[in-house]
């Protein structure tokens, strides 16, 4: 049986990182140069990885599944990530970050790791900004920051509603000036297939190049898995279309233990769905939060006259208006943490105040913060998301309330890690929303690029010299291995078999169905029956999809249609897992709502004594049920409280 | 609406490639260019036919994956949106649509419309960078203040997404905007500066290799770029160069 170690060093909160990397194992630099490391993933936390390594003197392998490093999905992140600079004098420190980030997380999460998030956090900034990032700046020329949800300070720096393409253009750019060195090699337009073990330590992968089909084998010393998120599981959500979980699955079904699958965040703030024909969702940026406000009519037949267009949110006075975050949580009013808002915009919409026709969208509105600031101010702050709503929603922002809905945004759950980030496999690592490590049950805005930049920049690289430096004397890794054989075998026979079935429905078909399933059942609220019944549809899906899956073409070549097979594959099966997890879970906490769990205001309710843990969850071979490994979390420097932002 | 589609299939980059009819109907105002692209790879795979090859990632203007000549034009006949922005809104009931990759000796076609932007990567190799490592260890970020105007003209130059539009649309080729971008960002700010005229001179040097043109000053790159990167960066790009080929020279 697979056994948890958390290997958090011993000593104070405060000292632990500083010791551990006085403490860590070093690789003498000419030692470096002979050995391998594969980093699967060119995100923030992949492309900060594989620069960095290969600036230590590693060989360094960089895999990613888009035509170029930079098209990784992190640059599509808007609003901006979090650091304990206190540059605003506002009360901000180490400790207020890491305590905002456990609280945001509804105590769900280990201590140790995010109390060094909060550490590297400032870190980050210095170096981003020697790098080149234009952040966005004050007339004095220092740096700006604004707020985000959940928190009463202004930790979050920007780049107007671009900071995660900055961010990612600044790591791709260490990147690329790694690879002109020679230190990195990077094999864009590739998809991990899988992970290849020897003797019980993950020394390579299985890849397709997606231009030839070409099978290949690619070993290393060490893996790192940094592929990113799962939302897609939920086909619309507001991920790259792209963004898949196969890499981490493939982990998971090599022995890597999955946590909390079933902690995903329901982002409140993004464009409704419009149609059928749609195929995936747009975030608008939670700072949009920091000067809109939230309401829905009083009425609901001003609801219902808004829905059919007889009424515009113009036509409905101030008075008939319920800003009902406001109203609900005075203390934080619209910035709530974003479970909290996703929750009650549901609600809101459920009890019949939705303002479109399909009854779900409440507003988002400026013209309070347009009257106060002028529309030039507003414009320079969120100019491009103003624009990019106009030209999806067909409505100046500027002049009618946005109309927002929650969606699918990000998945806290994923491929669990001790402190090292390792797995509970040997020798693979998995960094940035891959990981499930430091959002516990909910992710706090602004957090994911901090923790994507600090683990690939700042902690991996301690790490896995740690872990590397008892290799040393191993030798370059043979790909002529039995291991390698089967593995590329089991690849080549599943493609083989997706080209060949024939069948009748397309993959898009299935991944609809699932992702209806997922969002049905496993969504922004859940029950037991409806888990139980999501378990039994989703099975019988999996089955249908092996049996009528038709995938045109051929595989000797660019076939979107076997690459998009293969991913689905893996979200129906992860799909599963997820509500094996949210019905063990029999509490709320953060972005979990189990229905049969809420206090009598509707709020999330904890159940500390019984479920203070994180589920890991093992792979037991196909058709089994997986086998739950409970991580006992122990709050030594916090105090579990309920959750208030009233 | 109903429309009729003509399309550029090739299947492989050997392959000499021909425009393709497709009708299509039913197609909703609201639907975004791609996912009526969607809508008929749907109908093809159901016909048993190969799909529309096509480069698409984030679908909101970000990653600069999407790539398509539609009508004529890169990124279709909105100006500062990419394809992925672009709503069937745009075009009539009736309208015939022609859809190509971009054209570009330096961006070979791979199949249908998706084609080779690796040359891109390459230019930023050889200097797209500051030379600084990941240590964390750097000075404090508000170590150096920086006017607002150059943080500001850096992040301009900075939103370029990569697309290729600027090339496909130039009749010489030329790669001269994006690389502008490039050299322009980090030449606005203090720790770009050091290394400013020998990234110009490398990746100038890199461009022509790769076989991108020479700018004419024709000016359609600035037209058609989604991002609106400006020509003056093309002014500043060839300031340093010329102040580095000078140098240079001595
Ligand atoms: C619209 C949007 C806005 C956001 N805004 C913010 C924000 O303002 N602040 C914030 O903190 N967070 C934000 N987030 C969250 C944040 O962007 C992500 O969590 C983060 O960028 C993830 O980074 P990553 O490096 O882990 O993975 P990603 O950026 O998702 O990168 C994954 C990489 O893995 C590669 N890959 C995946 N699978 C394979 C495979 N099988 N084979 C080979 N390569 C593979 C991909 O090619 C890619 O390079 C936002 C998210 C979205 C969707
Ligand atoms: S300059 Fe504009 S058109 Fe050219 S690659 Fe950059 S964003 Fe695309
Ligand atoms: S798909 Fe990303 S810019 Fe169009």
């Amino acid at each position: 049986m697979t056994k948890l170690f958390d290997n958090i060093p011993e000593g104070p909160l405060v000292d632990k990182w500083t010791k551990y990397k006085a403490d860590a194992k070093l690789v003498n630099p000419s030692n470096r140069r002979n050995i391998d490391v594969i980093v699967v993933g060119t995100g923030l936390a992949g492309a900060s990885a594989a620069a960095s390594l290969g600036e230590m003197g590693f060989n360094v392998k960089s895999f990613c599944f888009q035509d170029s490093p930079r098209r990784a999905h992190s640059i599509a992140a808007q609003g901006g990530i979090n650091a304990a600079k206190n540059y605003q004098n506002d009360g901000d420190s180490t400790y207020r970050l890491f305590y905002d980030t456990i609280k945001g997380g509804d105590y769900r999460s280990r201590e140790a790791n995010v109390y060094r998030l909060a550490e590297v956090s400032t870190n980050i900034i210095d170096q981003c900004v020697a790098q080149g990032v234009p952040f966005a700046r004050e007339y004095g020329g220092l740096l700006d920051n604004r707020s985000f949800g959940g928190v009463q300070v202004q930790r979050t720096f920007y780049a107007k509603g671009q900071t995660g393409q900055q961010l990612l253009i600044g790591a791709y750019q260490a990147l690329s000036r790694q690879i002109s060195k020679g230190s990195v090699t990077m094999h864009n337009r590739h998809e991990m297939m899988d992970i290849v073990k020897v003797d019980g330590k993950a020394r390579g992968i299985i890849a397709r190049n997606l231009i030839t089909g070409e099978i290949e084998r690619h070993s290393a010393h060490a893996v790192v898995i940094a592929s990113g998120g799962y939302g897609n599981v939920f086909f619309l959500s507001t991920n790259a279309m792209g963004s898949n979980c196969t890499a981490s699955w493939k982990s998971y079904k090599s022995g890597a233990l999955f946590g909390n699958p079933c902690y995903v965040q329901i982002h409140p703030t993004c464009i409704p769905v419009s149609g059928d024909h749609q195929s995936k969702l747009t975030l608008m940026s939670e700072s949009l939060r920091n000067d809109g406000r939230i309401w829905v009519p009083k009425k609901k037949e001003d609801a219902q006259a808004i829905a059919n267009g007889e009424k515009t949110a113009l036509d409905i006075p101030e008075e008939d208006r319920d800003y009902y975050l406001e109203r609900k949580y005075p203390a934080f009013g619209n910035l709530v943490p974003r479970d909290v808002a996703s929750r009650a915009a549901k609600e809101r919409c459920d009890a019949g105040f939705g303002v479109s026709k399909t009854g779900q969208a409440v507003f988002l509105d400026f013209s309070d913060a347009i009257k106060r600031m002028g529309k030039d101010v507003v414009a320079a702050r969120y100019g491009n998301l103003f624009q990019m709503y106009e030209k999806i929603a067909a409505e100046n922002p500027y002049e009618l309330p946005m109309k927002i809905y929650p969606a699918v945004h990000y998945t806290m759950g994923g491929v669990w890690v001790d402190y090292n980030l390792q797995t509970t496999v040997p020798g693979l690592f998995a960094a940035g929303e891959a990981n499930f490590s430091d959002h516990g049950a909910n992710r706090l805005g602004a957090s994911a690029l901090m923790q994507g930049l600090a683990d690939g920049y700042f902690v991996l690289p301690y790490t896995i010299s740690n872990y590397l430096a008892d290799d040393i004397r191993t030798e370059k890794i043979s790909t002529e291995s039995a291991e390698f054989e089967k593995a590329e075998k089991a690849v080549k026979e599943r493609l083989d078999f997706f080209i060949n079935n024939k069948g009748t429905k397309s993959v898009d078909y299935f991944h609809k169905k699932l992702g209806k399933i997922i969002w049905e059942n496993c969504g922004m609220a859940r029950n037991k029956e409806d888990l139980e019944n999501a378990i039994k549809e989703v099975k019988e899906l999996r089955e249908e999809f092996w049996k009528d899956l038709r995938v045109p073409g051929v595989q000797n070549g660019l076939n979107q249609e076997l690459e998009k097979a293969g991913r689905v594959a893996d979200f129906i099966e992860l799909g599963e897992l997820m509500c094996y997890d949210a019905l063990d879970r029999q509490e709320s906490c953060g972005g979990h709502f189990r229905e049969e769990y809420q206090t009598p205001e509707g709020e999330a309710m904890r159940n500390d004594e019984d479920y203070t843990y994180v589920a890991a969850w093992e792979y037991k071979g196909e058709n089994e049920t997986p086998e739950l490994h409970k991580e006992d979390l122990t709050y030594e420097n916090i105090e579990l409280k309920q959750r208030s932002y009233k | 609406m109903n429309l009729t589609l003509k399309v550029w299939r090739q299947n492989g980059a050997e392959d000499k490639g021909r425009i393709v009819e497709y009708k299509i109907s039913d197609i909703s105002p609201d639907m975004s260019f791609l996912e009526m692209m969607d809508v008929l790879n749907g109908q093809l795979i159901d016909k048993g036919d190969n799909p529309v090859s096509f480069d698409h990632d984030c679908r909101e203007g970000i990653c600069g994956s999407c790539s398509m000549y539609i009508n004529g034009e890169p990124h279709g006949p909105e100006n500062l949106i990419t394809t992925c922005q672009l709503h069937m809104r745009s075009f009539k009931d009736g309208d015939t649509i022609y859809i190509e990759p971009w054209r570009a000796a330096a961006f070979p076609v791979i199949k249908d419309l998706v084609v080779d932007r690796s040359a891109f990567d390459a230019i930023i190799q050889v200097g797209g960078y500051v030379s600084v490592n990941t240590s964390g260890n750097t000075q404090d970020a508000n170590a150096i203040p920086i006017p607002k105007a150059d943080a500001d003209s850096a992040f301009d130059a900075a939103t370029c997404i990569g697309c290729g539009a600027c090339v496909a649309t130039c009749k010489n080729s030329s790669a001269m905007l994006f690389t502008s971008a490039k050299i322009s960002h980090l030449a606005h700010l203090p720790q770009g500066k050091v290394e400013a005229k020998e990234r110009a001179l490398n990746m100038v040097a890199k461009m022509d290799e790769l076989g991108f043109g020479n700018c004419t000053n024709t000016g359609d790159c600035e037209v058609q770029c989604p991002k609106g990167i400006s020509l003056d960066n093309i002014a500043l790009m060839n300031r340093e160069f010329l102040g580095a080929s000078l140098k240079s020279e001595k």
